[in-house]
């Protein structure tokens, strides 16, 4: 079965991660203020049940799922809502959010147990614990960890794929959970396991993370099916159909989700995370973020409640390098770059990483001489440089209808091949929205 | 946040080395070894004739094109590559028009860097023979008086007839073809025979172009399926008959076939860009070689072959489309 460890095409960026590849993960105090988004998760906004004024301690409910595909928001830290209001979102956009003002001195103590123990709880009882802890995917996308352990009845799930890839450079937050913290991604994984009644499990993991692999294998439960599998370093080795493929060998069918291969993939933060809400009895508040880049004077991996600033992450790592040019959420490949330092961190906020003038500097653009690099590069097989061109023109329609534009992952391959400096994903993130915002009133 | 120190550009926020300018330019560089074999060969005549269709073509760009496409260094490959499947002792307006030609009308007027249809070097030289084809293939030998003689009447004026005898000889190809003589593989692989400036040194093209290969600016699947399509086809025709047929090793090593296969071929704005379009388009000027070469009324074939290939490269495109990950369907259509 395990026969490809990769998938095909893909680019090899450079890594880049040992600026903090082993850094131990350590807290910083608590900010001054924290900035709760309603909209953290993939699906609908979370609702508010808090008023300006009102006290919170660290782990309360400040805002209540609304609806199924949704996730309620914890307060980050213990003080007084001082704001509900727009605020700056990692998106770029502003969206509300709700603002506190940490509490001075206040010890942030544990409290008793908002989040039930494991162990007396049922499949049902887990799902339903995992939902309100406010347990979001921790890779990016952040999507509701409930909804993904639900699998509706007609799709069996045979296989958990764990996702330790961490294949965007500068990353290393899935490496440190799993090198710091092999044994709560084992617990997550039992957790997992018993919600979805699957008997096998297998943690993919890139080749360049050996103590992670080491880790993992030396605090592996004897009574479980569970593999560590080291796989090949490529870019996008982490992205979900490229991780099955070279797992299984299967291929998700174009439009389709894991779960119609018979998979559950998710990422190592993600399944840490599931374990810690149990273990600590604190709904999901705090995240690993790598705090990196060559702008950067003093790059680190942190904990953070949810909602720290930009800027106050930047300062605790001694601030940003005079040619530091660009701030990224995310990875550089498929990150957002930021615009405001008081934009906060959110729950799927893996990393920000700063970007120095040599790596981001400008350069010129060339008319496509149809090398082909780009249809080398791309993993799901498309032809950007066919799509390029017809994104240059504004047919998007046809980029759609007949050449897979909604196949594509924007993973961003194909920009970053291109020797003609065509900022093709780009383009094709711009067609995509444009058809969405076309569809509605066609 | 002050003024606008910082960029937000949409990702991906990184990107490789690997330019257009710099591949153009190391395909230039790699290009300096051939020449100076063919200067090492035939003199003082090798370099005129090089810089003469490096001149018009130059020029034309400069003129012609759009502001600062020279740097982007096609056109000096263009230039460089006319010259190099010229005779040595051609006369240098004839190179220079060819070079005006090349790039005014084999790439120019079809929009520039990226549009044309067919190799411009090629398309220049498709000219040059078609209107000037006693100078295309008056072959000065390799041996002349001395090094520093000039191997024909390069200085000739415009529409005058040539003033000075030169030395003159048949290719390998032309010796096989006409009078059933062959030459020696040796000679053949190190370039010690007539031919055009470019077309001696089998194992120097080789090596120059195995170095672009292996940085990826050149497509290898190309020059491997030609080599393949020419090695077998040749050999079977060999086999069948040795007396009328040459050798597999002569077709590869004589000729244009390696400065083709390795140079022309694989230019690209004018190969497939698929992978197995590669092949494809490969087999077929490998194909076509050898047709040209066995049964065609001339003696060499590799030029026809490729321009031949490269009018059907959007069909090759359009045939070849990679299979869209999770379905059964190509990535664009192909009907």
């Amino acid at each position: 079965m395990f026969d490809r460890l990769t998938f095909r095409h893909g680019v090899h960026p450079p890594e880049l991660k040992q600026l903090t590849a082993d850094k131990r993960t350590r807290r910083l105090p608590f900010p001054t203020e924290v900035v709760l988004p309603l909209s953290q998760h993939t699906g609908k906004p979370a609702k508010s049940i808090v008023r300006v004024g009102m006290r919170v301690e660290r782990g309360d409910l400040i805002a209540d799922s609304d609806g199924w595909v949704s996730s309620p928001i914890h307060a980050s830290a213990s003080g007084t809502v001082t704001e509900i209001g727009l605020a700056p979102h990692p998106d770029g956009t502003f969206k509300t959010a709700i603002t506190i003002a940490v509490e001075p001195f206040s010890a942030q103590l544990p409290r008793p147990r908002l989040v039930p123990d494991w162990r007396g709880l049922d499949k049902k009882g887990l799902l339903e614990a995992v939902r309100h802890a406010g347990v979001v995917g921790l890779g990016g996308a952040a999507f509701p960890t409930h909804v993904k352990l639900s699998p509706p009845p007609d799709k069996p799930i045979e296989l958990i794929l764990v996702n330790g890839c961490e294949c965007e450079p500068y990353l290393t937050t899935d490496h440190r959970t799993m090198a710091e913290y092999p044994e709560r991604v084992h617990l997550g994984i039992r957790i997992m396991m018993k919600v979805l009644g699957v008997s096998q499990t297998v943690i993919g993991v890139e080749r360049n993370k050996p103590d992670a692999i080491e880790a993992l294998e030396r605090t592996r439960p004897s009574d479980l099916d569970v593999t560590v599998l080291p796989l090949t370093v490529k870019y996008p080795q982490g992205a979900e159909k490229m991780l099955i493929e070279a797992v299984t060998g299967r291929e998700v069918p174009s439009g389709k989700l894991p779960l119609d291969v018979g998979v559950v993939v998710q990422n190592a933060a993600s399944v840490g995370t599931i374990a810690e809400v149990f273990e600590t009895g604190l709904p999901l508040v705090e995240r690993i973020v790598t705090v990196t880049g060559l702008g950067v004077r003093r790059p680190a991996n942190l904990i953070v409640p949810v909602g720290t600033r930009l800027r106050y992450l930047l300062e605790a790592c001694g601030g940003m390098t005079d040619d530091a040019r660009e701030i990224v959420f995310g990875g550089p490949m498929m990150g957002a770059a930021q615009a405001n330092l008081d934009t906060p961190l959110t729950k799927g906020t893996t990393g920000v990483i700063v970007l120095a003038e040599r790596e981001v500097k400008e350069q010129a653009s060339y008319p496509c001489i149809r090398c082909g690099h780009c249809l080398d590069a791309c993993p799901v097989f498309l032809n950007p440089q066919q799509l390029g061109k017809l994104a240059a023109a504004g047919r998007y329609d046809e980029m759609a209808a007949e050449y897979h534009l909604n196949d594509c992952m924007l993973c961003g391959c194909c920009s970053y091949v291109c020797p003609s400096n065509i900022p093709l994903s780009q383009q094709f993130a711009a067609a995509r929205v444009a058809l969405r915002q076309r569809k509605p009133a066609a | 946040m002050t003024g606008s120190r910082y960029l937000v550009t949409a990702s991906p926020h990184l990107r490789s080395r690997d330019a257009t300018p710099r591949i153009m330019w190391t395909v230039v560089a790699s290009l300096v070894p051939v020449l100076a074999v063919a200067v090492a060969y035939f003199g003082p005549s090798a370099l005129l004739v090089t810089a003469a269709s490096l001149l018009g073509a130059v020029l034309t760009e400069r003129i012609l094109g759009k502001p600062g496409t020279l740097r982007d260094g096609s056109g000096v490959i263009t230039g460089l590559l006319l010259g190099l499947c010229l005779p040595a002792g051609i006369p240098l307006w004839m190179a220079f028009l060819g070079g005006v030609v090349s790039i005014g009308f084999g790439k120019l007027m079809f929009g520039g860097l990226g549009q044309n249809v067919f190799n411009p070097a090629l398309f220049g030289r498709a000219f040059l023979q078609a209107a000037f084809p006693v100078a295309l293939t008056t072959w000065p030998a390799i041996k002349a008086v001395s090094w520093w003689s000039l191997r024909g009447d390069n200085f000739a004026l415009p529409l005058m007839s040539a003033q000075v005898d030169a030395v003159t000889t048949a290719t390998p190809l032309g010796l096989m073809k006409f009078e059933h003589v062959s030459t020696r593989v040796t000679d053949l692989a190190f370039g010690s025979t007539a031919g055009s400036l470019g077309e001696t040194a089998a194992v120097v093209i080789f090596i120059c172009g195995g170095y672009l290969a292996l940085k990826n600016y050149l497509n290898w699947r190309i020059p491997a399926s030609i080599f393949l399509t020419v090695a077998v086809f040749a050999g079977i025709l060999h086999v069948i008959n040795p007396d009328r047929f040459a050798s597999a090793q002569f077709m590869l090593l004589s000729g244009g076939l390696m400065l083709g296969a390795v140079y022309m071929a694989t230019d690209l704005v004018t190969s497939p860009v698929t992978n197995r379009g590669a092949w494809i388009f490969g087999a077929g000027i490998g194909l076509l070689v050898v047709l040209i070469r066995v049964w065609g009324g001339l003696a060499e074939g590799v030029m026809y072959a490729i321009l031949i290939m490269n009018a059907l490269v959007p069909f090759i495109n359009r045939a070849t489309q990679p299979r869209v990950f999770g379905t059964a369907t190509p990535a664009a259509k192909t009907s």
